[in-house]
């Protein structure tokens, strides 16, 4: 569970994020929607404290501001839309990462650190690719184990930036379908960013439209994924389609003269 | 690079599959090679050990490293002007052991031995072992592969204390302490300055102040440099000596250099290797590992502090020897696998066998003269160096 009170960020004299004020429950996804710049990832840094901020982050009742860095990474799990993803690294030692904020300073990892990222391999069908490096492994394998090494932190609050911006269609929903799954069974409050709208609306809970760093609508996908709230922020090409299971499809028209 | 590696976990792991009796054990491989087949076959299988994660082990690159250690010390106490066969000097290291057979060796062997070689290699072997490590160390700790253990400043800074030592007239005997004092408090002006620079909110990053770090290490470096070359420019008569000691030499190692550096090199190195694993987190990057609970600045310096003590430390004894804390992490990395649990203790042991072998080529190949040690370690190192260089870009062109 996760609240956010007038939360703002500032690089210097420009104002990324201002008056964001916002809770997400255990087990909720928050999806975050907006056009380039609206300041998305801004906010997933402030709850990561990537950013400084002002305002207010609470966690679970807490107030994340004042907690070491430690007792945050046990709170949140922090994918940022690029990873970095050292070559010759192996996909075990990747994962074993995740573990980090559950190691004592200076102790290594134990057996039970092992067996956890072991769990999580298999769970995320990566089972066979411990021993490999991750220069050998596909853009889709190092997607799952991105995730996988978060979840090793056995943080209650992921945060995703953009986790599907580097695949195809169909792996863009099966990615998403492995994130609904996890954190139905783990109880996962999910905040991401999500450029492609339609997916956005039918993976979250809740949408978070923000426009040049203020929240300009939020609620269930069907309250916001409407033409007349998405147009003046994304533009007049904006048109949102049902199909004939009653999802909504947002897509980007061609504007033609007549 | 290390195609015997992931192969090996493997084939046990799969051999304990068979000896537990797992028919279907034996496919896993296969089907977790397709994503779907490997979801089913988790999906039924609660039967199933989980995939088995290994750190990486460093055991046989240090076996191999010990090895050519091992090696190099007995080469390097064989070695020297004085003609003494293999036996003699055999022998000449038992006399002083507790229970040793009873045996004539002149005392003068015996003295060549324990008093001059013996010394000087295990000067060497600490200097080669702490300027690797050391190299290995800020090589993680600012996540670039040029660092070497001379990035902020201990050059410049054991130079100038050198230099005034020499043209001062004072004692050769001040020469180490004083060398080390420059050495650290360069290290110390340079980490002050640095991470008190670009520290403003736009910086994204906690801290986010490696880069001027460095660049605060480039200032003072020059800086110390400077007034070093103005110093040598108004005393040229001790040019010379000046030089022979920037040059780096092992010439006038004796046991109480070694009493002096060995406190540093333990400690420092103990220091290091506990951070092993914290320098492999900071391999994701700083904003990463910081969203993974580590404290960035502490980290970077407590190993900064670390390595700069060993670094100053081995410097104030030997001089300024280059190329070592690039090329033998580098041939670690290249070689034995870039985790920091390898890297590390691999790269000490390596470092003080190719350090003592370097001091066996430049008292011998110019004998009786001697060959700055900088010469003989940038002559095998700078060739190398240009060699890492291009492995890396080729590698990264993959990635």
């Amino acid at each position: 569970m996760i609240g956010l009170a007038d939360v703002g960020v500032s690089y210097g004299a420009t104002a990324a994020l201002t008056g964001v004020t916002e809770r997400a429950g255990d087990g909720e996804w928050l999806g975050l929607i907006g056009p380039n710049g609206a300041g998305k990832t801004t906010l997933l840094q402030a709850v990561a404290r990537q950013v400084r901020y002002r305002g207010r982050i609470e966690i679970g009742g807490r107030p994340a501001g004042g907690m070491s860095r430690r007792a945050l990474a046990r709170l949140v799990a922090y994918v940022p839309q690029r990873p970095q993803l050292p070559p010759e690294m192996t996909a075990g030692d990747y994962v074993l990462l995740g573990r980090t904020p559950h190691i004592g300073y200076l102790r290594v990892e134990t057996d039970a650190d092992r067996r956890i990222c072991g769990e999580l391999l298999d769970r995320l069908a990566l089972s066979a690719m411990a021993g490999r490096q991750l220069g050998t492994l596909s853009g889709g394998e190092l997607q799952r184990l991105v995730l996988a090494r978060a979840l090793a932190q056995q943080a209650p609050v992921l945060l995703l930036d953009e986790p599907t911006s580097a695949l195809d269609l169909g792996r863009r929903v099966d990615a998403l379908e492995l994130v609904d799954a996890l954190r139905r069974e783990r109880s996962l409050t999910v905040l991401s960013a999500v450029h492609d709208l339609t997916l956005a609306g039918q993976f979250a809970d809740r949408l978070l439209l923000l426009d040049r760093g203020r929240v300009a609508a939020s609620g269930p996908p069907p309250l916001v994924l409407r033409e007349e709230v998405l147009r003046p922020h994304f533009g007049p090409g904006v048109e949102v389609l049902t199909t004939s299971g009653g999802e909504r499809a947002v897509i980007s028209r061609r504007q033609r003269d007549q | 690079m290390t195609a015997a590696r992931p192969a090996a976990p493997r084939d046990r792991a799969s051999a304990q599959d068979h000896a537990a009796g797992h028919d279907h054990a034996a496919g896993h491989d296969h089907a977790a090679g397709h994503d779907h087949a490997a979801g089913h076959d988790q999906a039924a299988g609660h039967d199933h050990a989980p995939a088995r994660v290994r750190r990486a082990r460093a055991r046989r690159p240090l076996a191999i490293a010990l090895a050519a250690l091992a090696v190099a010390l007995a080469v390097g106490v064989s070695v020297g002007p004085a003609d003494l066969s293999p036996v003699t000097v055999a022998q000449a290291l038992l006399v002083r052991m507790p229970w040793h057979p009873a045996l004539s060796v002149p005392p003068v062997d015996t003295a060549i031995v324990w008093q001059i070689r013996l010394p000087r290699v295990i000067l060497g072997a600490l200097v080669g072992a702490m300027l690797a490590g050391g190299g290995a160390a800020y090589q993680g700790v600012f996540r670039n592969p040029l660092a070497d253990p001379y990035l902020l400043g201990v050059a410049a800074g054991a130079g100038l204390g050198a230099t005034l030592v020499i043209v001062g007239g004072a004692s050769t005997g001040l020469l180490p302490p004083v060398a080390f004092a420059g050495a650290a408090g360069a290290v110390a002006v340079t980490y002050l300055l640095g991470s008190g620079a670009g520290r403003d909110g736009a910086s994204p990053g906690p801290g986010g102040s490696t880069a001027s770090i460095v660049l605060a290490g480039v200032a003072v470096a020059a800086l110390l440099t400077a007034i070093q070359e103005y110093l040598q420019q108004q005393h040229t008569q001790a040019l010379q000596q000046i030089y022979s000691w920037i040059l780096g030499e092992l010439s006038l190692a004796s046991w109480s250099d070694v009493a002096l550096v060995l406190p540093y090199v333990v400690v420092s190195a103990g220091m290091l290797l506990a951070h092993r694993r914290l320098l492999d987190v900071l391999r994701v990057g700083e904003a990463e590992a910081a969203s993974l609970g580590v404290n960035v600045a502490r980290l970077r310096l407590t190993v900064v502090l670390a390595a700069t003590l060993g670094t100053a430390a081995a410097v104030a004894v030997s001089g300024l020897i280059g190329f070592v804390g690039i090329i033998v992490p580098h041939t670690v990395r290249l070689s034995a696998g870039a985790s920091y649990r390898i890297v590390l203790p691999v790269s000490m042991v390596a470092g003080a066998a190719f350090l003592v072998l370097a001091d066996v080529a430049a008292r011998t190949v110019q004998a009786p003269a001697e060959v700055p040690l900088t010469v003989i370690t940038a002559v095998i190192g700078a060739p190398f160096f240009l060699f890492v260089l291009r492995s890396q870009r080729a590698r990264r062109d993959l990635s």
